[in-house]
C-alpha cells in the first residue's frame, strides 16, 4: 500500500541526488522535495502503516494521527522555508545535511515504536552536527564535537530506557510511557536533553549560535521540537514536567538580558519558550497539550523568522554582537520589518501567532489553579518581550548608529522571511486554521476583550520599563563577553580535573620511574663489581696456580684415603 | 560593511523625535491602564482583576529582571576569549 512508504525517505533519499546537481537544477530539486513530501502526507490516511516484523517485534514506520501529522506539516513547512533561505548558498555539505536532518526529524515524528524512533533520533544528531561544522574553523569543530556528543548521549538514554521498557512492558510501541520505573526515567532524560531541560540545556546555547547563518535556521526548527513532540506523546500529564517547565521558562531570560551574541540571545529565548511547552505537557489537560503543541508549531515559525533575520545580519555585516551593531534599519529595512514581525509574534502581541498559542497554556495553568506557575509564566511573558521582542530588534537595527552600512539581505532570504512573517500573522489573525490541526478538539477563544487588554497592558508596560531603564542609563550595556553557564562544568571544571589528574599521574609515573632506575643502577653496579673486568669472580688465573690447586686436591684425597 | 558617511537624515536620528516617542509611550500606557476603570475583567485569579495589575506586573517584572541580570554579570561574566584561552593551555 502506498501509505506504507515512510515519508521521511523522500527528503533523505532525495538528498543523495543533491551533490550530483548544480545551479538551478539543484535549487529546483531542493524546493521540490519538501513540497512533494507535503503532498504525499496529505494523501496518507490515519493509522499504523509501514509495519515491519523484526526480532519478534512489530516496528511501525508510519504512525499517522493528528499529533504526528501536526509535527509532520510544520517540519515540512520549516524545511521549505529553510531551503528557500539557504538557496543563495552553494555549500553542498549544508544542503545535504539540512535535507537529511529534516527528513530524519520527520521520520522520528512518524515512528510508532521506540526502536525506529531511536534510529531516526541518532540520525538527526549525526546529520545536524554537519551544519555546525559547515561554519568551518577550529572553534566550530570543537563546538560541533561537544554538540554531537550530547546529542548521541540523548539517544543512548533513549536506547537504554527503550530496552528496559521492552523488557517490562513486553512491547516496543511508543505510546504513553509515564515516569514510573527506571525505563520511564531514562527515556525522560533522553527526551529532556533534546528539549533542553535545565542543566541538560547548554548544548543549545553552545552550538546554535556557532552554526552557519542558514544552518542555525535549520537547527532551530527540528531538534528541540522533536523533543517536545516526544514528551507530548510519552509523558503528557507528568506533574514533574510542570516544575521543570516553570524553571525553564524563567532562568534563561536572565541570561538573555546580559548576552551579547544576538543569536545566542535567541537560543536562550528558545529555551524559555520550550519551558512554556513543557509546562503545558506537564499539566496534561486537553487544552494544555493542545496549547503546548500549537506553541511548538508557532515557535518554529517565529523563532525561525528571528534566526533568519539575525542570520541575514551576520551574513551582511560579518558580526552578530550587540556591542558592534546598531542602526541597521537604514541599510536593511526589509529585514528590520520581518524581524519586528517575529519579535511581535514571540512576544504574543494580539494578532500575532504567539498570542493565540501561548494563551492556551496560560489559561490551562490558571484553570488548574497553579498560581505559582502562572505568575512565573506571566513574568516570563514580560521577560520574553523584553529580551527577544525588544532587545533583538533594538540592538541590531536601532540603538546608536554603529556606522555600518551594508546591502539588504539576498532576495531568497527576504522571500523566506516574508513567507514566515505572513504565516505568523496568518495564524494570529485566523487561529481557527491551526486549532483545527490540533490533536484534541478546541473549545477556546483567545480574543476576549479581557484577555487582549491584559496582554497589551503587560507588553506596553514592559516596553515602558525598557525605555525608562534605557533613558536613565540603568540598562546594562552590551559588552564583549561570555557568560558562564552549565557548560562551564565540562569545559572548565571537569576539564581541569582531567588535566590535574593527568599531571598527577604523570608525576607519579615519573617518581616510580626514578625509583626503578635507581634500583637498576645499584644492581648493575653490584654485578659489575663481582663480574666486571676487575671483579674477583671474573679474573683469569695463570696455569701454575691451576696445577698447584690440583696437587693440593690430590694430597687432600691421599690424606683422606689413609684416614680409616 | 565599510562605515561611510550617510548623507540621508532619518527621522529617528533627531533626538527630539526619540523623546517624542518616549513621551508617546507614557501616554499610551496611561490610556491602557485607564481601560481597567471601565472594562469588567474575567480572570481565574481574583487579584488579576485589580486595577493596573498586568501593567504593574509587566513593569516591575522587567525592572527586577534587568537589575537581577545586571548583578548576575558580576558572577558570570568572563572575557570573550575565556574558553579559547583555556583550550591552548593556561
Amino acid at each position: 500500500m502506498a501509505a506504507d512508504f515512510p515519508v521521511a525517505l523522500i527528503p533523505i533519499l532525495g538528498a543523495a541526488l543533491i551533490p550530483l546537481l548544480r545551479g538551478a537544477a539543484r535549487r529546483a530539486w531542493m524546493l521540490l522535495l519538501p513540497v512533494a513530501a507535503f503532498a504525499w502526507l496529505l494523501t496518507v490516511p490515519h493509522g499504523m502503516h509501514g509495519q515491519v516484523e523484526l526480532l519478534g517485534q512489530t516496528l511501525v514506520l508510519m504512525r499517522v494521527d493528528k499529533l504526528s501529522l501536526l509535527f509532520g506539516y510544520i517540519f515540512l513547512l520549516a524545511l521549505l522555508l529553510s531551503v528557500i533561505y539557504a538557496l543563495h548558498d552553494d555549500d553542498t555539505v549544508q544542503h545535504v545535511a539540512g535535507m537529511v536532518y529534516a527528513g530524519s526529524a520527520l521520520g522520528a515524528v512518524f515512528a510508532g515504536d521506540l526502536m525506529t524512533l531511536f534510529m531516526y533520533w541518532e540520525l538527526t544528531a549525526v546529520s545536524s552536527v554537519l551544519l555546525v561544522w559547515a561554519r568551518r574553523g577550529e572553534r566550530s569543530a570543537a563546538t560541533g564535537l561537544r554538540y554531537v556528543i550530547v546529542q548521541l548521549l540523548s539517544g543512548l538514554f533513549l536506547l537504554a530506557g527503550g530496552l528496559l521498557h521492552w523488557q517490562e512492558a513486553g512491547s516496543l510501541a511508543f505510546v504513553h510511557i509515564g515516569l514510573s520505573g527506571t525505563a520511564g526515567a531514562l527515556i525522560l532524560i533522553g527526551f529532556g536533553i533534546k528539549s533542553a531541560f535545565p542543566l541538560l540545556h547548554n548544548w543549545l546555547m553552545d552550538a546554535y549560535p556557532e552554526a552557519t547563518p542558514s544552518g542555525t535556521v535549520f537547527l532551530s526548527a527540528f531538534t528541540t521540537k522533536l523533543g517536545i513532540y516526544a514528551l507530548a506523546r510519552g509523558f503528557a500529564g507528568t506533574e514533574e514536567l510542570v516544575w521543570i517547565g516553570t524553571l525553564m521558562a524563567a532562568f534563561p531570560i536572565f541570561y538573555a538580558v546580559i548576552e551579547n551574541d544576538l543569536r545566542r540571545v535567541l537560543a536562550y529565548s528558545m529555551n524559555n519558550q520550550l519551558g512554556f511547552m513543557v509546562v503545558g505537557i506537564g499539566i496534561g489537560s486537553e487544552l494544555a497539550v493542545n496549547g503546548a503543541v500549537a506553541h511548538a508549531f508557532a515557535d518554529i515559525l517565529f523563532k525561525g523568522l528571528l534566526f533568519m533575520s539575525m542570520g541575514a545580519v551576520l551574513l551582511r555585516t560579518g558580526t552578530i554582537k550587540g556591542s558592534e551593531l546598531g542602526g541597521l534599519y537604514k541599510s536593511m529595512p526589509w529585514t528590520t520589518g520581518f524581524c519586528i514581525v517575529g519579535a511581535a509574534s514571540i512576544s504574543a502581541f494580539p494578532l500575532f501567532s504567539g498570542f493565540v498559542t501561548k494563551s492556551m497554556i496560560m489559561s490551562a495553568a490558571a484553570g488548574e489553579g497553579m498560581l505559582f506557575t502562572w505568575l512565573v509564566l506571566l513574568f516570563a511573558s514580560a521577560g520574553v518581550f523584553h529580551h527577544a521582542g525588544i532587545k533583538i530588534p533594538y540592538f541590531a537595527f536601532f540603538a546608536h548608529d554603529s556606522g555600518i552600512r551594508c546591502e539588504e539581505a539576498p532576495r531568497n532570504m527576504l522571500a523566506a522571511m516574508a513567507l514566515a512573517a505572513v504565516l505568523c500573522i496568518g495564524i494570529g489573525v485566523f487561529p481557527g486554521a491551526l486549532y483545527a490541526l490540533l490533536p484534541f478538539p478546541v473549545d477556546y477563544e483567545p480574543y476576549t476583550a479581557s484577555h487582549v487588554v491584559a496582554q497589551v497592558q503587560l507588553l506596553f508596560f514592559s516596553a515602558l520599563a525598557f525605555a525608562v531603564l534605557m533613558r536613565t542609563g540603568i540598562y546594562p550595556p552590551e559588552l564583549r563577553s561570555v557568560n558562564l553557564d552549565s557548560d562551564w562544568l565540562y569545559r572548565i571544571f571537569l576539564n581541569g580535573i582531567w588535566r590535574h589528574a593527568a599531571s598527577a599521574l604523570d608525576s607519579a609515573r615519573a617518581a616510580l620511574g626514578a625509583v626503578i632506575a635507581a634500583a637498576a643502577t645499584r644492581l648493575h653496579a653490584r654485578i659489575y663489581r663481582h663480574h666486571g673486568p676487575e671483579g674477583g669472580l671474573a679474573r683469569s688465573w695463570p696455569t701454575g696456580s691451576m696445577a698447584l690447586w690440583v696437587m693440593t686436591m690430590l694430597l687432600a684425597w691421599l690424606v683422606l684415603y689413609y684416614i680409616p | 560593511m565599510i562605515p561611510t558617511s550617510d548623507p540621508k537624515k532619518y527621522w529617528l536620528d533627531d533626538p527630539d523625535n526619540v523623546t517624542r516617542l518616549y513621551r508617546g509611550l507614557w501616554i499610551v500606557c496611561g490610556l491602557l491602564a485607564s481601560i481597567d476603570l471601565v472594562l469588567h475583567r474575567h480572570e481565574d485569579f481574583g487579584f488579576a482583576t485589580l486595577f493596573g495589575f498586568h501593567g504593574a506586573y509587566g513593569f516591575f517584572a522587567c525592572v527586577a529582571l534587568v537589575l537581577a541580570a545586571k548583578q548576575l554579570r558580576r558572577l558570570l561574566m568572563r572575557p570573550e576569549d575565556y574558553y579559547d584561552k583555556d583550550r591552548h593551555g593556561r
